[in-house]
């Protein structure tokens, strides 16, 4: 099997299993209990918090646990939000193709008098500075654009929309659950207020994430109940994965250079691979993209059909089409980069292991060939489009 | 449990009468790009007969699945037969189709009719114009 779905999800590394199944076996007391035990566990999550902190450029008081990186989201842009409306600034900014996470939670704001505007990303799937500067209103409350799209993988300039942000007095608010671990990040750095984090994407444990935010950030709780996480989020510490996932995160940190540097190569040599499949065509930004994200639209075919004879080549891989959706429409991260509906219901994700082989990327590239061209064979759209019925989208 | 049964995915897989007919008796076309699927029945009538049948399909599984099971539920059979196939009985015939995947059964019947009227109308033939619903009917999806 060649699992290519890493933006969905990742292998739990070895080092967070050990950590994991130690703490269960042996450390499983509340940290919120007063006897020596009790504070052993306290120790440990002390610890796997500044590891955590360590890693993110951060003070451990300014990291909050929480269940990933939806709640994440949503704790920092309803704080956010609770904050701006104190001082009479309802306006947010982000942009259309950010994960549903923070989508849904702005358009909750809607509903509750807050104005949203939503950066176009352009074809390339990348949004500017300048774009956000321009936006930045008096009444702006909140500036939040994902680090990397979980789509297509294109990077955003954070470090220079934080500047903007900082320079306007403006809380600026990532979500970074696809970059984490894949690429270099820094919070003081990249001038980032506000961080959202997921385990489970960087080879931790899934249910469990990480809010960073900036001292003197007054978070607002989801969850009401104990005090625990200075009383920003109620409920036992979920320690098992909260040490799991410091484990797995140091291990990112450390070889993210290593990794990305080897994993660019092998993901290159898949995109030149898929680039000749005729009228198929890259989505996103070429380079300024996680080092093991792809994301290729195919005219004629439709995703889920690609998906499923993948599936029996033994190969794990997402798209973006309606039908793997469950909805209607496709992606909206496709049709934000401007992908037509068509074209749209044709997308591949194929996300890579940091242990991916040459071996393996040429399966790969064999193998969607080989389904492609079949699909193709049956579908009286790519006749269509053959025999000059319907027009192309991309060149051959 | 798994998104598609068995019998689903063998259609899938393997799926029946799939291509084109040369100089076919009638063609029927159902969905559109937007939606993310299209299905074409290509037909050979001989004294009411359907002799044979091909089908191409731009789509999902269920979309290429039921495809494969209405043509070989129509092969063989009279028109009048034809007719009464409907995406109950494909949709029964394939062990079912989750919910969101109905409409791809509402293709097949809508593409196989559509090639049935277009056979009626090559050959001048009277017909029941109530009997052939157009893809609107369906309301599955924005009908763009």
């Amino acid at each position: 099997m060649i699992y290519a779905d890493n933006a969905a999800t990742t292998r739990m590394c070895p080092a967070a299993i050990q950590a994991m199944t130690a703490c269960m076996e042996e450390n499983y007391g509340n940290p919120s209990s007063l006897y020596s035990f009790g504070q052993r566990a306290r120790e440990a999550l002390d610890n796997a918090r500044e590891r955590i902190a360590a890693c993110l450029g951060c003070s451990p008081r300014e990291i909050t646990f929480t269940s990933g990186g939806s709640e994440a989201d949503n704790q920092a842009i309803f704080s956010a939000a609770k904050l701006g409306e104190k001082k009479g600034k309802k306006h947010i900014i982000s942009t259309a193709f950010e994960h549903h996470a923070v989508l849904h939670t702005l358009e909750r704001l809607q509903k509750q008098g807050f104005e949203i505007t939503l950066l176009d990303v352009h074809p390339e799937g990348i949004v500017t500075a300048q774009q956000v500067r321009d936006a930045i209103r008096e009444d702006t409350c909140l500036v939040s654009v994902m680090f990397a799209n979980n789509e297509i993988g294109t990077i955003q300039p954070i470090a220079e929309i934080g500047a903007v942000c900082r320079e306007k007095g403006v809380l600026f608010h990532s979500d970074a659950v696809q970059a984490m671990g894949h690429v270099r990040l820094n919070v003081a750095e990249q001038n980032i207020d506000m961080l959202s984090l997921s385990a489970h994407k960087f080879h931790g444990p899934k249910g469990i994430g990480v809010l960073y935010a900036k001292r003197g950030i007054l978070l607002d709780s989801l969850i009401s109940g104990g005090a625990q996480e200075r009383g920003k989020r109620a409920g036992t510490e979920n320690l098992p994965a909260i040490v799991g996932m410091a484990a797995a995160l140091e291990q990112a940190a450390a070889h993210v250079d290593e990794y990305a540097a080897r994993l660019i190569l092998l993901r290159d040599r898949l995109i030149q691979g898929l680039e000749k499949i005729p009228y198929s065509e890259l989505n996103g930004h070429r380079s300024l993209r996680l080092p093991g994200t792809v994301n290729f639209c195919f005219e004629g075919i439709e995703g889920e059909a690609l998906l499923l004879l993948l599936d029996d080549r033994g190969i794990c891989a997402s798209s973006g089409s309606a039908c793997t959706s469950g909805s209607l429409d496709p992606s909206h991260v496709l049709l934000a980069i401007g992908r037509p509906h068509e074209v749209a219901h044709g997308s591949l994700r194929l996300s890579l292991d940091d242990d991916v082989t040459e071996a393996e990327i040429d399966y790969l590239i064999q193998s969607v060939t080989q389904v492609v061209a079949y699909l193709r064979s049956i579908s009286p759209f790519w006749r269509d489009l053959q025999n000059g019925k319907r027009q192309h989208v991309f060149a051959q | 449990m798994a998104l598609y049964s068995e019998k689903v995915m063998d259609h899938f897989r393997n799926p029946r009468n799939v291509g084109v007919i040369e100089a076919p008796d009638g063609v029927g076309e159902a969905g559109n790009p937007v939606c993310g699927d299209i299905m074409k029945i290509y037909l050979k009538i001989q004294d009411d007969i359907i002799t044979d049948v091909k089908f191409e399909t731009f789509g999902c599984g269920s979309a290429i699945a039921s495809s494969s099971m209405a043509t070989e539920m129509i092969k063989g059979k009279s028109i009048q037969e034809a007719m009464l196939l409907t995406n109950k009985a494909v949709t029964e015939a394939l062990d079912g189709l989750p919910a969101h995947k109905l409409h791809c059964s509402v293709l097949a019947e809508e593409a196989i009719k559509k090639a049935l009227k277009d056979y009626y109308d090559r050959n001048g033939l009277k017909y029941d114009h109530s009997q052939f619903p157009d893809c609107e009917s369906c309301g599955q999806c924005h009908g763009e």
